[in-house]
């Protein structure tokens, strides 16, 4: 007996699929909190994915509005709960443009220090949760392990790791502790070689480039369409960052700071590693690119907190006094957004002239984010929806509010 | 490019749909008629000298007194708040139409407004999460669902007359 052999390309148009709906999450380990997808699939191609958020929706706009803006640090931390600095200085900012209150010389050292820390403690948590998402166990000890040092850092300054409530409106709660610098500039010492390390078990590692190059692929447009920022809009190409060209009561911050927006312009990073080319692979705006912006943005904010310990060193005065809590707040309304780790966090906040704000608005950046989700994952295959999310790098709580 | 000569050249095109300018606040808005906000957002995205291709965000506002000891100016209404941005020439602008709280003044009836979403795509979620929590129908929105919320959740929460409901499904609220 002889066996026809038959295409195994060909046998595949014999085989007939239904369209089947896969429900995913709202608890699963890839969604990175409670986000539910449903994809609609033909066998294993994604015709359709709709995210359902707000498992996580705590009403943060509502209490806003029964809280003075003080009182309302603590929820901002709960937003991006990853990058908490962030988000208190997104509303210290807002609420400090409002009144017209500006920090001193050396709170604004300070303040470039812990959210620059922050930033790299939110992108060794996308690092190393993306490989652990495509199968890859050990960036994630790694990075964790870094993150970890960060974390010791914060609980030094305010006695929280997660949620500090640190930076506050008018400064921040507390100056560094004595010697509190030096291990700062320990640690530096010790990730710099941790991020080479990351690179080889990660970023040029061979299966994960398969998995995350050319998968995904957001052209600039579309990103600017729908909204997305930071690192996603970044590995798009577009050489937009609001540390640069952002709002000037932010950007001020950053006066005197020498640091690259990292994108990739007329097909070259601004930081370059010899020997490690971009991945032939790699297309403009996919997963690996999005990934690739945030390891080196990591770089660069560790030449950002450099300058400023050294800033922080010589600069005079205090680092502050945060506002009462009844402190009225003036008549008008202000929007001011930051550059967060996961992209433009925007805050609003709308005042009659009382010390309780009106209304008070929280713009979220994977809010945003997300909902480009359904487009990037149109088309490809299941086992590619998870280095999707991934690379979006999404906060529920962010989302959620 | 600055405010005045933003104002300019919109009004220039809409004339007396521009309803209000204000120069003077921190963030200086235009103001449209509610009826007018689609068009005059696809021009402040398609002209060259303005290209606002990024909404950065929408924000509902009620505007109602519900404590004596808090005044509000006006009458009550919704106002809507569209934060516009431009990556090509980095300049920014903020646009507001307002709206009755109820459409035709009758309680439960939701004011509408013509959708955005088909300038911006980021207007999608972000109308999607106005109608929610503040209460406002967008017209011609591809899908006008709630996000943050169940869909048989009862009440818009962001408006100031919001009662919290007393019970959700068997889980009591209070």
């Amino acid at each position: 007996m002889t066996i026809e052999r038959v295409d195994p390309e060909l046998a595949e148009f014999d085989v007939r699929t239904d369209e089947i709906l896969v429900n995913m999450g709202p608890q699963h380990p890839s969604t990175h909190g409670v986000l539910r997808v449903v994809l609609r699939t033909d066998g294993e191609v994604v015709l359709d994915a709709t995210p359902h958020i707000g498992y996580l929706h705590r009403c943060a706009e509502k209490i806003g509005e029964n809280v003075s803006p003080r009182q309302w640090i603590p929820y901002t931390d709960r937003m991006d709960y990853l990058a908490g600095m962030n988000m208190n200085l997104g509303w210290a900012l807002c609420v400090e443009k409002l009144l017209k209150l500006e920090v001193p010389e050396k709170a604004r050292h300070l303040r470039v220090i812990i959210v620059e820390l922050n930033r790299i403690a939110s992108h060794l948590v996308a690092a190393g949760t993306y490989g652990l998402d495509l199968g890859s166990f050990t960036p994630f000890m790694y990075a964790f392990r870094e993150r970890e040092k960060i974390y010791d850092l914060f609980e030094l300054v305010c006695g929280a790791r997660l949620t500090y409530s640190y930076l506050t409106i008018g400064g921040a709660m507390a100056d560094f502790p004595a010697g509190w610098l030096q291990k700062c500039e320990r640690f530096l010492a010790e990730f710099e070689p941790v991020v080479d390390e990351l690179h080889a078990v990660l970023t040029d590692n061979a299966i994960f480039i398969r998995r995350t190059a050319g998968i995904g692929v957001l052209p600039a447009e579309m990103a600017i369409d729908y909204g997305c920022t930071g690192p996603v809009l970044r590995g798009s190409g577009v050489d937009w960052d609001l540390r640069r060209d952002g709002d000037p009561w932010y950007t001020r911050m950053y006066d005197g700071y020498e640091f690259h927006v990292i994108a990739e312009t007329d097909g070259r990073y601004p930081i370059e590693r010899p020997g490690h080319p971009v991945p032939r692979a790699a297309v403009l705006g996919d997963c690996w690119h999005r990934y690739y912006v945030r390891m080196l943005e990591c770089v660069e904010s560790m030449r950002l907190i450099r300058q400023g310990i050294e800033k922080y060193a010589r600069a005079q005065g205090g680092i502050g006094e945060p506002i009462k809590l009844t402190q009225k707040l003036p008549k008008g309304e202000v929007y001011l957004e930051t550059e967060a780790p996961k992209g433009q966090m925007g805050f609003m906040v709308v005042s009659d002239g009382g010390a309780i704000p009106w209304r008070v608005r929280a713009r979220s950046s994977s809010f945003c984010n997300l909902s480009v989700l359904s487009e990037l994952c149109r088309g490809g295959l299941i086992a590619d929806v998870p280095a999707v999310l991934g690379s979006l790098d999404i906060v529920l709580g962010e989302i959620d509010r | 490019m600055e405010f005045s000569e933003i104002v300019k050249l919109v009004a220039e095109r809409f004339g007396e749909r521009i309803v209000g300018v204000v120069a003077e606040a921190i963030d200086p808005w235009i103001e449209v008629a509610p009826a007018a906000t689609a068009e005059v957002a696809r021009f402040l995205r398609d002209e060259p000298r303005l290209r606002f291709e990024f909404l950065h965000c929408i924000t509902g506002v009620d505007y109602l007194q519900t404590d004596p000891k808090r005044k509000i100016e006006g009458q009550p209404r919704i106002e809507l708040i569209y934060h516009l941005g431009s990556l090509v020439h980095k300049h920014r602008l903020v646009v507001k139409t307002t709206l009755p709280r109820w459409k035709d003044g009758v309680e439960g009836q939701l004011p509408e407004v013509p959708s955005v979403s088909g300038v911006w795509s980021t207007a999608n979620w972000h109308e999607r999460e106005v109608y929610d929590l503040v209460g406002v129908r967008f017209l011609g929105h591809p899908a006008l669902e709630r996000i943050l919320c169940p869909d048989d959740w009862t009440g818009h929460p962001l408006r100031k007359d919001y009662v919290m409901p007393l019970e959700y499904q068997g889980i009591r609220g209070r």
